[in-house]
């Protein structure tokens, strides 16, 4: 913990985790989609689920999802600024068992057709936690640069990535690796000690039983 | 640099509680001291900002229930009444009502108590024509009271109540008005010992579960605290528990809260009749 930590994060109000923690989902799910969203369901738990609407939760949300920041002014008219771009996006509420009270799941469309389902959770302070992505484990925070790749379960597929990585010297932090079936779609997650260039990033995608790389940028402020 | 002992250690190294903060941030993150002010500086003015854009009279929360309620505390009569108090609470009101309205804010240390440091400082200002700068050392220097207090206790309501987050921000910035007014470390921590000890067991009792009511009432309590506070250490009269202590008495009063206490919306002014949703 910093001490820009204590006086920060600069944020539109009213709160940490409903608001800026919602406004980083939105954003995050913009990522992991890695395209402009046609549209999206959203469900709300617990505590979201009943003040969401004072807290505009819904309106961070939907802000972050069409790339806005938890610091941008626009998040108070990001409904209209939806309505104009042409997102449908609808919200119900979500069955509740054993989540985090802050926890939200988004089915998103993208413009090109690509679907994904990230469930995530803010768990205070405007800290978050993506806890799955299309129903396969996921963990992580944001926190670092993050690289998640989802691809063909099959042999010397993670030493390909790893090598490439390695080609652009960077250095896996933490890896974790998630599969639906033996031969079917797997997911790793790596968290990254440096930057991830696009030309890399093009290369992974390039890579014969890779579906889709998303990348995001760690959040640690002035790096 | 984990407890107010520890601090004032190093405010007698490099000069100041702030200036002992700005190093201590530096060294963390193996960069100069000037970026840090520069983020600083970033801080201060999105601070002035949200002060003056709160006053506008046509504000209002997503509820409705608050909003535009700065700029009656800001007119000519009350401020000349009420002096650096009213000028203050004005400016925390502002803060905590445009926060409320999905405005720009700095937490300091939370969103919900967003109006108490900046509230102090600026019309500290204004008042007495402090420079930038030294409001800037100001700030390092309630950064580093908020992070002992967070260490040693929480800043969380849902954890401690609003002694945790209105009193963490009143002591911070109680300690920031001490080294302003050029009191020496020791009362800064003497002032934050005031300000703690005085808004100890204040519950967290938002009224629909909205950072609306009471929350924005009480920036204006907290920071009405934070003065005379400060008041107290700058006269010279020395709190007989020392800061360390009262952080520490802070965290076992929260621990001893019960949840309905503590961010659920269920008790106090939350399940008060006239304000009870349905």
């Amino acid at each position: 913990m910093d001490l820009f930590d204590i006086l920060g994060p600069v944020m539109v109000g009213p709160s940490s985790s409903h608001t800026a923690g919602a406004a980083r989902i939105g954003l995050m799910t913009r990522l992991l989609l890695g395209g402009e969203p046609a549209q999206v369901r959203i469900g709300l738990y617990g505590s979201f689920q009943k003040t969401y609407k004072g807290h505009g939760t819904d309106k961070a949300l939907i802000g972050g999802l069409l790339g806005m920041a938890v610091d941008d002014e626009k998040l108070r008219d990001s409904l209209r600024i939806a309505a104009d771009k042409g997102l449908n996006y609808s919200f119900y509420n979500a069955e509740a068992r054993g989540a985090h009270p802050n926890t939200v799941i988004m089915d998103v469309d993208s413009v090109e057709g690509r679907h994904i389902c990230v469930q995530a959770a803010s768990v205070g302070g405007g800290e978050i936690i993506v806890q799955s992505i299309n129903g396969l484990e996921a963990g992580f925070t944001g926190h670092e640069n993050t690289l998640v790749v989802t691809q063909k379960d099959a042999k010397g597929m993670i030493a390909q990535i790893s090598s490439v990585l390695s080609a652009n010297a960077l250095n896996i932090a933490t890896m974790k690796v998630f599969r639906r079936s033996a031969g079917g779609e797997a997911m790793v997650i790596i968290e990254l000690d440096g930057d991830a260039e696009p030309s890399l990033l093009e290369c992974l995608e390039k890579m014969p039983g890779i579906y889709h790389v998303a990348y995001v940028a760690g959040k640690k402020e002035g790096r | 640099m984990r407890t107010f002992a520890d601090y004032l250690r190093d405010a007698a190294k490099y000069g100041s509680l702030g200036k002992a903060a700005l190093h201590w941030q530096a060294k963390q993150d193996a960069s100069e001291e000037a970026v840090h002010v520069m983020r600083m500086k970033d801080r201060l003015q999105v601070m002035r900002d949200s002060a003056q854009a709160g006053l506008s009279p046509n504000l209002r929360s997503v509820s409705g229930m608050v909003g535009g309620q700065a700029s009656l505390m800001n007119g000519e009569e009350q401020l000349g009444r009420f002096g650096l108090l009213g000028k203050a609470g004005a400016y925390a009101l502002s803060i905590a009502e445009y926060n409320a309205c999905m405005g720009k804010i700095v937490a300091a240390p939370t969103a919900g108590s967003c109006g108490i440091l900046p509230g102090a400082l600026l019309a500290a200002q204004e008042q007495d024509g402090f420079s930038d700068e030294e409001l800037i050392m100001a700030l390092f220097n309630a950064a580093g009271v908020g992070r002992i207090i967070a260490l040693q206790a929480t800043i969380s309501g849902a954890e401690g109540g609003c002694q945790a987050e209105c009193g963490a921000a009143a002591a911070m910035a109680a300690s920031a008005l001490v080294e302003l007014y050029g009191g020496t470390p020791e009362m800064s921590a003497h002032a934050c010992a005031f300000a703690l000890m005085n808004m100890l067991g204040l519950v967290c009792d938002p009224v629909q579960g909205l950072v609306e009511v009471p929350c924005v009432y009480r920036n204006v309590g907290g920071v009405s605290q934070a003065l005379s506070a400060a008041q107290m250490a700058l006269s010279g009269i020395q709190s007989p528990i020392p800061a360390d202590e009262v952080i520490l008495a802070m965290k076992k009063v929260g621990d001893a809260m019960p949840a309905s206490l503590r961010e659920t919306g269920e008790g106090g002014c939350a399940a008060c009749r006239s304000v009870c949703r349905g």
